[in-house]
C-alpha cells in the first residue's frame, strides 16, 4: 500500500458530506483522484481523513439555468465532452476538456477537481478565468458564491476555507455571435500545456471588436486575464495581421522569455481562430 | 492499532467477489496481490504510464489511482478477462499479428484502452487511435504496430475523417 493510512468517509449526500466536514474540517476531499491519488501514493500529501465525493448523489449535473450552464463539481471531464448542452452553448469548454489528460484520466477526473487543483497549465481553469465562472462553495455553516478570479489565488492555491467544498460552477452562456477559441501549445496534445490562450470576442455592426476577453496560462502561477490586452483589442477589425497588436500586449511577469513568446503565439492563433 | 477494513462486493472478469479491504489499498494492488491477477501491471503508480489501465463498468481507469473500496458495486475487466474459451480476443490476436508488443509490459493497459475505444466507436480513425495510445508509454516496441493492429479491426480501415 502506497499512501499513509487515513480514515475513509464516503457519504451519499451533500448534507452527509458536510456533516463529516463539521466533525473533521481538515478532511481532504477526493474527487477523480487523478491529481490527489498520485500525491497520496508518493506521500507528498498525507490526509488523516479522506472525504470521497464519488458516492455523492446529484453533484454531477450539467444544466442550463438563468443564462448560464451550471455544472456540478463531480461532472467527469469525459461527461463534458459528451454533453450536447455544452457542445451547443459552450463549445470552448468542450475543446478545452478534450486536451485534459487521456481517456482514462478523463473518465475519472472531474471539473471541480481541476478547478480546485489549479495547476498552472490546466485547461479548465483557463476557461473558467476567461468566462469568469461563478463558483458555489458549501460549508457546514452555509453556502457562498465566489467569482473564479477571487477563487484562483495561485498555483494549487484556492480560496476554499477548511471544511468547504466546491459544489458547482456556473459558466455564462456567450451572447449569440460571440467568437471564442482555445489554443494550446504542448509537446503532444495531451501533455501539460507550455502555454495556452483562450479568447472571447464580440463584433459590432461594422465588424469591429466591441467586447473582448483574453486569458492565458502556462508560465504564470495561475490562469490570468489580460485586461490591458482586452482594451487594446476594442475597435480592432479582423483581417489585418494580429501580430503587432499581440506583441504590444503587456503580459504578467514571466521568468522565461521563451515561454512568454509561446504565450503570444497561442494568443495570436486563438485570435485568428476566433475570427476565422 | 489495526487498520479499519471495508466490505466490498466487486465483479472481476464476470466473477463476483466479497472482500474486506483497507481503505488505502489501490485497485491495482487488490487485483494483483489480493486476486492474483498479475496481468494488470504497475509502472509509475502515478497515472502517467497507463500500464495499470483496467475497465470499470466498461470505462477505462488507472487502477493505480483508484482505491479498491471505490470498486464496490462495480464490474472490473482486466486483461485476463479478454480471452474467451481459450481464444485470444481479436485485439490480442491483432497485436500479435502486427508486432504490436515485445516485452509486453505496457500491453495489458494498451489492450484495455483499445477495447474501450473500439467499443465506443467501431471505426476509429488513425488519429483517434494515436490519441488514445498517447495515454500509454511503451518503452520497447514503439506504437506503429499497435496502431496497425487497431486499424486492422477498425471498420473505417485507415481513413482519417
Ligand atoms: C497522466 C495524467 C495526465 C494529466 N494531464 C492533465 C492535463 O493535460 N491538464 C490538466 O489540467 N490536468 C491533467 N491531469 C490532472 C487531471 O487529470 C485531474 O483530473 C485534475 O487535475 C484534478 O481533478 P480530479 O477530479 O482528478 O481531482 P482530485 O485529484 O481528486 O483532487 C484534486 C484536488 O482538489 C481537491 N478537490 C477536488 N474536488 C473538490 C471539491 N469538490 N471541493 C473541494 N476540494 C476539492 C482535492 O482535495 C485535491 O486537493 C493529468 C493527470 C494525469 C494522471
Ligand atoms: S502504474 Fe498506473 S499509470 Fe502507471
Ligand atoms: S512492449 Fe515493452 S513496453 Fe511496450
Amino acid at each position: 500500500m502506497k499512501p499513509a493510512a487515513f480514515r475513509y468517509h464516503a457519504p451519499r449526500s451533500l448534507p452527509e458530506a458536510l456533516a463529516v466536514l463539521e466533525r473533521h474540517p481538515e478532511a481532504r476531499p477526493l474527487a477523480g483522484g487523478q491529481s490527489l491519488m498520485p500525491q497520496l501514493n508518493a506521500r507528498q500529501v498525507t490526509a488523516p481523513h479522506l472525504l470521497d465525493l464519488n458516492r455523492l448523489d446529484g453533484l454531477d449535473g450539467i444544466e442550463e439555468a438563468e443564462g448560464c450552464i451550471r455544472i456540478g463539481a463531480m461532472a467527469r471531464q469525459a461527461a463534458l465532452l459528451r454533453s450536447p448542452l455544452l457542445r451547443r452553448h459552450l463549445p470552448i469548454l468542450v475543446e478545452a476538456a478534450a486536451l485534459v489528460g487521456h481517456i482514462a484520466t478523463r473518465n475519472r477526473g472531474t471539473l471541480g477537481g481541476s478547478l480546485c487543483q489549479l495547476d498552472p497549465w490546466a485547461e479548465l481553469p483557463l476557461v473558467a478565468a476567461l468566462l469568469d465562472a461563478e463558483l458555489e462553495l458549501a460549508a457546514p455553516s452555509g453556502t457562498r458564491r465566489l467569482a473564479f478570479r477571487h477563487f484562483a489565488q495561485g498555483a494549487g492555491r484556492n480560496a476554499l476555507w477548511p471544511g468547504e467544498l466546491l459544489t458547482q460552477a456556473r459558466f455564462p452562456i456567450p451572447a449569440p455571435g460571440a467568437r471564442q477559441a482555445f489554443v494550446e501549445i504542448a509537446d503532444r496534445p495531451n501533455d501539460p500545456a507550455e502555454a495556452a490562450a483562450a479568447v472571447s470576442l464580440r463584433l459590432g455592426a461594422g465588424g469591429e471588436v466591441v467586447s473582448a476577453a483574453l486569458a492565458v496560462c502556462g508560465p504564470f502561477p495561475v490562469a490570468r486575464r489580460l485586461p490591458e490586452g482586452e482594451t487594446m483589442l476594442l475597435g480592432w477589425r479582423p483581417g489585418p495581421d494580429p501580430r503587432p497588436l499581440v506583441s504590444a500586449m503587456p503580459l504578467p511577469d514571466v521568468a522565461d522569455d521563451d515561454r512568454a513568446a509561446m504565450v503570444r503565439v497561442a494568443l495570436r492563433r486563438a485570435l485568428e481562430r476566433a475570427m476565422a | 492499532m489495526s487498520e479499519e477494513r471495508f466490505p466490498i462486493s466487486v465483479t472481476v472478469n464476470g466473477e463476483p467477489h466479497r472482500l474486506d479491504v483497507p481503505a488505502r489499498l489501490s485497485l491495482a494492488d487488490l487485483l494483483r496481490e489480493g486476486l492474483r491477477l498479475t496481468g494488470t501491471h504497475l509502472g509509475c503508480e502515478h497515472g502517467a504510464c497507463g500500464a495499470c489501465t483496467v475497465l470499470v463498468d466498461g470505462a477505462s481507469a488507472r487502477a493505480c489511482l483508484m482505491l479498491a473500496v471505490q470498486a464496490d458495486g462495480r464490474s472490473i475487466t482486466t486483461v485476463e478477462g479478454l480471452e474467451r474459451a481459450g481464444r485470444l480476443h481479436p485485439l490480442q490476436q491483432a497485436l500479435a499479428d502486427h508486432h504490436g508488443l515485445q516485452c509486453g509490459f505496457c500491453t495489458p493497459g494498451v489492450l484495455m484502452t483499445l477495447v474501450e475505444l473500439l467499443d465506443a466507436s467501431p471505426s476509429p480513425s488513425e488519429a483517434e487511435i494515436r490519441m488514445a495510445l498517447a495515454g500509454h508509454h511503451c518503452r520497447c516496441t514503439g506504437y506503429q504496430g499497435m496502431v496497425e493492429a487497431a486499424l486492422s479491426l477498425s471498420g473505417g480501415a485507415g481513413t482519417d475523417r
